[in-house]
């Protein structure tokens, strides 16, 4: 355990030296983070005003505050492993990870925390900026505060857990990128990113809560805007626990068929 | 495959040596085939290829049985495809074979346990464990905590590592700044922090001058010495071979063709040596003592073969005014490439 310690506290060390290696394109990127939700804060406020000032449950205030807390929690449990897998294996970088006596989840892990604590500090200034610019209509209440915390955490953990899983596709396929925009779409449409859940087609809401998608961004999203009530909040956070059951048998699953194929194999 | 002393039979499949009790290294029968998909031209095949996969078994490793004892630096040797990375990469875990059984430091090296882990290493060259866009020191702090040396061991053998290989201003150059020596080198050393004890070079001096690899040379043979690790390494300059490896094994096609001492292949496959002598003049007609190779101010390189070396040596010396003379075994490169054509099944 201790030693577990100490590698995180080293891979934060490498992430941290790593992401001032490229100070410039760090902050492109984290442009970039902003300008998604910008645009669909603008849309949606837009829509919402040629409506009379609100769609359902949400009033152009609201929609600002949703697309701006969704911005932090999207960069909260954001990964980009699948990005970076079909390239660790086809460069040899795997084979290396797979020598060394440690699972490779850990510098993930590491180095998802490292990262995100440089970044969200920035976002979260910009995020205010945002609000008051936009008027963001937001009121937390203490027992939203507490749950958005376990709801946010759990949300983090299961998106790492199952985009760490789906990255393993790059052990039977080389066109892993077909299959990340096919879960990028999902992603967007599913998980409140796009529009928040509650304004969608009440089948598209089913299918959305029924799939680990919504768990991941939108529920934190709208528990700290109040738009869940405390019972709905609870049933989500155990939600998220079954979805993060699942996703870890089926990560331990398969990372050992992915590491057999690719041992039968090799590269 | 050949045992050092040639076998009367004559026939290339030999009983392996037994292997020392205390051996670091045991394979038995060790075969790995590959399935690789076809791909035909033209596009009706290509077509035809999306609803059916044409399959190709190919065999990488065909059938080796080798041993190593603790200490020892063995030569792996064979023409590219021979099946050299097939078998390091079985050797160290990331591949499973086909069939057959290896032992490395008394585990089996495809169940990856961290305790085997953490005693070897595998150096390839070219690629890299060092992470690209930050200076190597990084990459060894990281090495530490994931082998967990601790920190005086660490220390120590940062610097020992640090003398041999030079590597003191490097250590703080991102890596991308570094020339492909330099990267070798760090290479090399964040591989070895650990001291493991069996070591697997895959073309250690690959694409470097002739200083540094003389340098990496010079310093696996000071590692293996200092720390008795067993050393396993495949290179396709013969000078790493002469100058490291008493012992080499040579496979072609997957095949195990030699084990034994160096100068045993050497002996078995030099068919010619050369004679250079030093007359006055390049006027004389030496064709009837061996072929002429070249003649440059008086100087002579004959070619002839080697069971006539001393008949022609004599005679030589015998029949022309010689001022000097000298025989020479051809070059290493030369005996091995005629090796491996002439064992071309």
């Amino acid at each position: 355990m201790k030693s577990l310690f100490q590698l995180y506290i080293q891979q934060f060390k490498t992430t941290f030296a790593t992401m001032f290696q490229y100070r410039a394109s760090l902050v492109i990127w984290m442009i970039g983070q902003v300008l998604e939700p910008l645009v669909y804060l603008i849309v949606w406020s837009t829509v919402s005003n040629g409506n009379g000032g609100s769609i359902g449950s949400y009033t152009t205030g609201a929609f600002v505050s949703y697309f701006i807390i969704l911005m932090l929690v999207n960069q909260f449990t954001y990964t980009w492993v699948m990005f970076d897998y079909e390239y660790r294996i086809r460069e040899g970088y795997l084979s290396f990870a797979l020598l060394k006596p440690v699972h490779p989840i850990h510098s993930d892990i590491a180095d998802n925390i490292m990262s995100k604590s440089i970044t969200l500090p920035v976002l979260t200034v910009i995020a205010i900026i945002l609000g008051l610019a936009f008027h963001a209509g937001l009121t937390v209440t203490p027992w939203t505060a507490v749950l958005f915390i376990p709801g946010l955490l759990l949300a983090f953990a299961l998106r790492f857990l199952l985009e760490w899983t789906l990255a393993q596709c790059a052990f039977w396929t080389t066109r892993v990128s077909a299959i990340n925009q096919i879960y990028f779409f999902l992603l967007l449409f599913l998980s409140g990113q796009i529009a928040p859940l509650s304004i969608l087609p009440h089948a598209v809401q089913i299918a959305a809560k029924i799939l680990p998608f919504y768990w991941t961004i939108g529920f934190p999203t709208e528990l700290l805007l109040g738009k869940v009530t405390i019972e709905a909040a609870f049933i989500g956070i155990g939600v998220q626990i079954v979805w993060l059951a699942i996703a870890v048998l089926l990560l331990r699953l398969v990372w050992r068929l992915g590491v057999k194929a690719y041992s039968a194999v090799g590269q | 495959m050949v045992n050092g002393n040639q076998d009367k039979s004559g026939s290339t499949s030999y009983p392996a040596k037994p292997p020392a009790a205390n051996a670091v290294v045991q394979i038995q029968g060790l075969s790995k085939t590959y399935t690789v998909n076809e791909q035909e031209a033209g596009a009706k095949a290509t077509i035809r290829g999306i609803f059916h996969r044409k399959k190709t078994e190919v065999p990488a490793v065909d059938d080796i049985s080798f041993s190593m004892a603790p200490g020892e630096i063995v030569g792996f040797l064979g023409p590219n495809g021979a099946g050299k990375t097939t078998t390091l990469k079985m050797l160290s875990g990331l591949l499973y074979p086909t069939r057959g059984n290896a032992v490395v430091l008394g585990h089996i090296p495809w169940k990856r346990e961290k305790t085997f882990l953490r005693q070897i290493t595998l150096v390839m060259g070219q690629r890299n464990q060092l992470v690209w866009d930050i200076a190597p020191i990084h990459s060894f702090e990281l090495n530490r905590v994931i082998y967990r040396i601790p920190l005086d061991d660490y220390q120590h053998i940062l610097k020992e590592l640090t003398d041999l290989l030079e590597l003191g201003p490097l250590l703080t150059k991102p890596v991308r700044n570094l020339s492909l020596g330099e990267r070798m080198k760090c290479e090399i050393a964040a591989a070895l922090l650990h001291r493991p004890q069996m070591v697997f070079l895959d073309e250690p001096t690959i694409g470097l001058d002739v200083t540094m690899q003389r340098r990496i040379r010079a310093f696996i043979a000071e590692y293996n010495k200092r720390f008795g690790a067993t050393v396993l390494m495949t290179s396709h300059y013969m000078a790493d071979v002469a100058a490291l490896c008493r012992r080499v094994v040579v496979i072609h096609h997957g095949h195990l063709l030699f084990d034994g001492e160096l100068a045993l292949l050497l002996q078995k496959f030099t068919s010619h040596k050369t004679i250079s002598i030093q007359l006055g003049e390049c006027q004389v007609d030496l064709n009837k003592y061996g072929e002429v190779l070249s003649c440059e101010e008086g100087r002579y390189v004959l070619r002839v073969p080697k069971a006539e070396t001393a008949r022609i040596t004599e005679r030589l010396l015998a029949d022309l005014p010689v001022v000097d003379l000298l025989v020479e075994d051809p070059p290493i490169e030369e005996v091995i490439d005629r090796a491996f054509t002439e064992w071309n099944p």
